[in-house]
């Protein structure tokens, strides 16, 4: 279960770079809600997830995670109910580190770390299980640096890291659009299956309309800063590009037909 | 170059060796530029000297000194990550902070460790003749460091040290407090290096507030003679390396110091001359390297 209530941010608030990226936003998850996430350039999705995983704090507003207010936690400490995979396929893992390294990192999120050996024996084979799921022979690999392979494979890898430990909330930031298509297709069917296989709640934002549409439960669009269609259930299900598209109007009128023209 | 010469120069690459391990951990692993280390040398000298002139156990010493640098390195650590000042900027104020600290410590410029108990009179004690005792002290202190930073940076903590420098965003998304492992890493970084400084002093009967200029930049020159000589495939290897490349460096030292061509002869003072060259040499032979091979 995830909420927000009111949340505000803007940034460089009183120059004249100021940008009202949230404009109080109110939102409510429930448990083993997968949401995708959809809005043109600008619109606030990313600093959106940023709120919630606290890359930095609202400027009002409160947010909740399970049983938890966590509106004034920092990172670190939001990190124990939430896992994030970035759009950037370097951005979820340590290079310099193996790959069971990296699987041991990841084991540990939001726990004390102590002089214990990093990676453990007992683990190494429950990670080798982790990721013959995967099928790409990295179960072989326990041992090759994550520099090593390629974005594809380290975004999944990533996808796999970051469900280790059960999260209150998944957080994805486009986090095929770097992949080739065929990857893409690959590391989002995995995305369906770990998401739905362990119940997460997710939110998945995405500039692909047809995966928006075809993914999760529910869908969000966003346009600066606010929150315009949260459709679900029958709703969502027999939506189609053209309904999206034709919401995209309704909300915007002609301002926005330059940008559904781009989006099609 | 004489057997002697070699032997000193041997002595002094495994005793700052354990610097240059405090250096890799700061200036490869962390990603921190921290010139510290040209105070907290001296540091751990003053510190060490004063102690056991006042009486107290040389090897205890060691432990105050390894404290005090402990404390210099958290000062840089806590200016750059909670004061958000520039981290060469950080460490380049305590270093110059620390020039005037040591002073005051030593109550002078230096002081000489004459006629006193130092770690080296226990092992002379126990039959090691004393020319000898230097490579013995300093070869165990240098693996018993080596071995410690290695079985360290196996943690969880020195997993997430290593995560840290290698990619601060994913490892605060999982948990960990990046500014509490930076003030680790660069605390333990600059406890070894005035570690060294205080064997230096024992070793040489002396400590001084200048031994420490220079460390740095020694410090890089032996990281990086030892990762291109010896290699850094992995930690264990890098750490090794670090301290085999002190040594190689302190060798390269000597041999150029005792170099005659015909009227030509290096002084001390080209030192620094013939480190930059070395330091040159070790980043541009891999690439040369690679350039015969493909021929
Ligand atoms: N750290 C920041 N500092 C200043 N402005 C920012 C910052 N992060 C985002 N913004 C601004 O806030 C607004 C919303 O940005 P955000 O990144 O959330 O958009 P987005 O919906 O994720 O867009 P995209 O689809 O391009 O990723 C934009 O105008 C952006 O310029
Ligand atoms: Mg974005």
């Amino acid at each position: 279960m995830i909420k927000l209530e009111n949340i505000v941010k803007y940034f460089h608030k009183g120059s004249v770079n100021e940008v009202f990226a949230l404009n109080d936003i109110n939102l409510k998850l429930d448990e083993g809600d997968f949401v995708t996430v959809i809005g043109s350039n600008g619109a606030g999705k990313s600093t959106l997830l940023n709120c919630i995983a606290g890359g930095f704090f609202p400027d009002s507003g409160r947010i909740f995670i399970g049983a938890h207010d966590v509106t004034g936690w920092p990172e670190h400490q939001r990190a124990a109910l939430i896992a994030r995979v970035f759009q950037n396929p370097l951005l979820g893992t340590c290079p310099s580190a193996t790959i069971e390294q990296n699987m041991a990192l990841a084991s540990l999120r939001g726990q004390r770390r102590g002089l214990a050996r990093g990676v453990k024996a007992k683990d190494r084979e429950r990670f080798r299980e982790e990721l013959k799921q995967l099928g790409l022979g990295l179960e072989n690999r326990l041992l090759d640096k994550v520099g090593l392979l390629s974005g594809g494979q380290r975004q999944a890898l990533t996808m796999l890291m970051a469900t280790l430990v059960k999260p209150e909330v998944l957080l994805l930031d486009e986090h095929i659009a770097a992949l080739d298509p065929k990857t893409a297709g690959q590391i989002l069917n995995l995305t369906q299956e770990i998401v739905k296989g362990r119940k997460l709640t997710t939110l998945m934002i995405t500039h692909n309309m047809k995966h928006a549409i075809g993914f999760g439960n529910r869908l969000l669009m966003l346009h600066q800063g606010r929150v315009l269609l949260d459709l679900r259930g029958k709703e969502k299900e027999n939506l189609t590009v053209k309904d999206l598209l034709a919401h995209f109007y309704q909300a915007q009128g002609e301002e926005l037909a330059m940008d559904s023209l781009l989006l099609n | 170059m004489t057997l002697y010469a070699a032997l000193g120069a041997v002595e002094q690459g495994l005793v700052y060796g354990i610097m240059v391990i405090g250096v890799y951990l700061t200036f490869r692993i962390l990603d921190f530029p921290d010139l510290t280390v040209d105070g907290s040398l001296p540091l751990g000298a003053s510190i060490s000297a004063v102690a056991i002139t006042s009486g107290l156990n040389p090897y205890l010493s060691l432990l105050l000194a390894l404290a005090g640098g402990f404390a210099a390195g958290v000062v840089t650590a806590v200016l750059n990550t909670k004061f958000k000042i520039l981290h060469l900027l950080a460490s380049i104020l305590t270093m110059i902070a620390l020039y005037s600290i040591n002073i005051r410590i030593m109550a002078g410029p230096n002081i000489a460790l004459l006629g006193v108990d130092t770690v080296f009179d226990a092992v002379t004690r126990f039959g090691v003749p004393a020319q000898y005792a230097g490579l013995v002290v300093f070869g165990a202190f240098a693996v018993f460091v080596l071995g410690f930073i290695i079985w360290f940076m196996g943690t969880e903590i020195g997993q997430a040290i290593l995560a840290t420098g290698d990619n601060p965003q994913m490892i605060r998304s999982l948990g960990v407090n990046t500014h509490v492992v930076i003030i680790l890493g660069v605390g333990l970084s600059n406890g070894l290096v005035a570690l060294s400084g205080a064997l230096v002093a024992q070793n040489q009967g002396a400590a001084d507030v200048g031994m420490g200029i220079g460390t740095i930049v020694a410090g890089l020159a032996s990281v990086i003679i030892g990762e291109t000589v010896f290699g850094c495939q992995t930690m264990a290897r890098a750490f090794i390396a670090a301290v085999l490349g002190s040594v190689v460096y302190r060798l390269a030292i000597a041999l150029a110091l005792g170099l005659e061509l015909g009227h030509f002869r290096f002084n001390p003072s080209d030192l620094n001359l013939i480190t930059a060259i070395l330091v040159i040499g070790a980043l541009i032979t891999p690439n040369l390297k690679k350039r015969l091979i493909a021929r």
